[in-house]
């Protein structure tokens, strides 16, 4: 199945459709190891569906996903995952390290609390992303910059070989998401990632490679994205701003 | 006051009746805390509920009614994960509809069992004085049944009570541990149907946890403090009860009410003066 050993994920003439509505068509998209990819489109254009799939949360009406050659739903332990909303209520009686921790699940032993190991793991994600001073802190006293270096803390924390991100920065300021991709862009030496947008703009200075999903893979950008090509998409020089980094 | 300790000291059923509360608080306080978290709370009363017909059926047979009680507490949650899976939409329908089925099932059986004499009250309403030591050694093991399953799933557990998609993300089975927390509501039904009956079940599954979480933001310290609310509850309701003679299930429900409300009050109060320090503090620089 597995043709090119740098293919980590293979997506082949998919299609998902929510009851009567379709939300991806005929959807081929190969994503290679060491990847930055930007996937952008409208809203309800199927993005994070197509996220969902690759995860094996949902399953495809027609075509398949492989992840490292195999179904989603056994690969999904090697994948880190950020959703776009908190699942969760803010007020759970959880703490910032417990939340990371349970991004160990599946690796740290089936049984009991979790170990030392677990915790020590929990931490250096949390000084990856910067908050390790946070981690004693309950969830509704975060800003939503740092809820979100939570999330991906705990995504981090397995140690993932792909990471998926859905709209890691929707509902924060401009200076957390330059922060927040500045991040990334470090994983990126050694990790792939993949993550959902909707600014273009704003992602095309991080990412390596586009997709743009309107229901169907509408554009593939394949070449490396330069300041000629976002002009071409645009059909406008774009403005790169430059603020300070702050931490919030 | 003394009365009641003097009767206490002298009168095995009241040991039995303080012991049996002391046994429900702690299967209380764990499965309190998560359904508390996790906000399944109709759930439970749906289960709590159906109790009543395997009691009924049991009854009708001949047997002691409480163990009737454990199987149909077993089967509706097993139902009522089913409900969740296929038909998640109309959830809470199905469960009201399933809470009435119980009882009506319940009654059937009650009411055309021979002789009929059977006091309904003490099902629906608990009857703690009659606690027996048989009752007593049933529910010590449901709380060790229940200590041991989450001393073993803690970590799963706490994960799709936070977050089901991300738990099943990090390959986590959820269903299959959402039908085992449901059983695990389902013993603690069983464990509280003797001391405050089937109706009152569900004030002490919330309010001890509900009163534990306006103290700790940690879920293991909440199912520690619900344990011991739910002692406190248990015994002061009690030692109300036994001089005026009122029902000990009641006096419970309503001790429990009074400490959460109380609660409530109590950090609204210190939260509203904090914030009121902090803003004159600020007004001062």
């Amino acid at each position: 199945m597995q043709s090119d050993a740098q293919t980590l994920i293979n997506i082949d003439n998919v299609s998902y459709a929510y009851d009567d509505r379709p939300v991806l068509e005929d959807i081929t998209l190969d994503i290679q190891r060491g990847e930055f990819l930007g996937l952008i489109g409208p809203n309800a254009g199927g993005k994070s569906t197509l996220l969902k799939l690759i995860l094996g949360l949902l399953q495809p009406d027609r075509g398949t996903i492989r992840v490292f050659g195999d179904s989603p739903a056994s690969a999904r332990g090697r994948l880190g995952y950020v959703p776009q909303h908190a699942a969760f209520g803010r007020d759970f009686p959880i703490s910032v390290e417990e939340t990371v921790m349970l991004g160990r699940l599946g690796l740290s032993g089936s049984y009991g609390r979790f170990s030392r190991d677990d915790h020590e793991r929990a931490r250096a994600a949390l000084a990856t992303v910067e908050i390790e001073d946070l981690r004693r802190r309950g969830l509704q006293e975060l800003s939503g910059g740092q809820l979100q270096r939570v999330l991906i803390a705990r995504a981090l924390v397995c140690e993932p070989e792909v990471l998926l991100l859905d709209e890691p920065t929707a509902n924060i300021d401009m200076r957390a998401e330059e922060d927040i991709f500045a991040l990334l862009k470090e994983y990126n030496a050694h990790m792939t990632i993949v993550v959902v947008s909707h600014d273009i703009a704003f992602i095309s200075t991080y990412v390596s490679r586009v997709a743009c999903l309107n229901r169907q893979l509408v554009c593939h950008q394949t070449a490396q994205l330069d300041g000629k090509l976002i002009e071409q998409l645009y059909g406008a020089p774009m403005h790169l701003i430059n603020h300070n980094h702050h931490h919030d | 006051m003394t009365e009641f300790f003097g009767a206490l000291a002298a009168h095995s059923f009241l040991q039995h009746a303080l012991l049996a509360g002391l046994l429900a608080s702690i299967g209380c306080g764990i499965i309190g805390a998560f359904v508390v978290v996790r906000r399944i709370s109709f759930l439970a009363g749906g289960i709590a509920h159906a109790v009543l017909a395997g009691m009924g059926i049991v009854y009708f047979f001949g047997g002691a009614p409480l163990y009737g009680a454990l199987p149909a507490a077993v089967i509706a949650a097993l139902v009522i994960a089913i409900i969740n899976r296929r038909f998640k939409q109309y959830e809470d329908t199905l469960v009201a509809a399933l809470w009435s089925l119980g009882i009506a099932i319940g009654i059937v059986f009650i009411s055309s069992t021979p002789g009929y004499s059977v006091d309904l009250l003490g099902y629906l309403f608990g009857n703690i004085l009659l606690v027996t030591e048989a009752d007593l050694i049933l529910m010590a093991i449901l709380d060790g049944v229940i200590l041991l399953v989450t001393a073993l799933y803690y970590k799963q557990l706490l994960a799709i009570c936070f977050d089901e998609e991300f738990a099943r993300v990090r390959g986590v089975r959820v269903e299959l541990l959402h039908v085992l927390l449901l059983i695990m509501v389902a013993l603690t039904v069983v464990l509280l149907v003797k001391v405050v009956g089937l109706i009152l079940v569900m004030a002490l599954l919330t309010l001890p946890a509900a009163t534990a979480m306006q103290f700790s933001r940690s879920l293991l310290k909440i199912m520690g403090l619900a344990m011991i609310f739910g002692g406190l509850i248990c015994s002061t309701g009690l030692w109300l009860s036994y001089t005026p003679d009122l029902p000990a299930g009641a006096t419970m429900v309503i001790t429990a009410a009074v400490l959460y409300v109380l609660v409530l009050l109590l950090t609204a109060f210190y939260k509203t003066r904090r914030r009121r320090q902090g803003i004159e503090e600020m007004a001062k620089r």
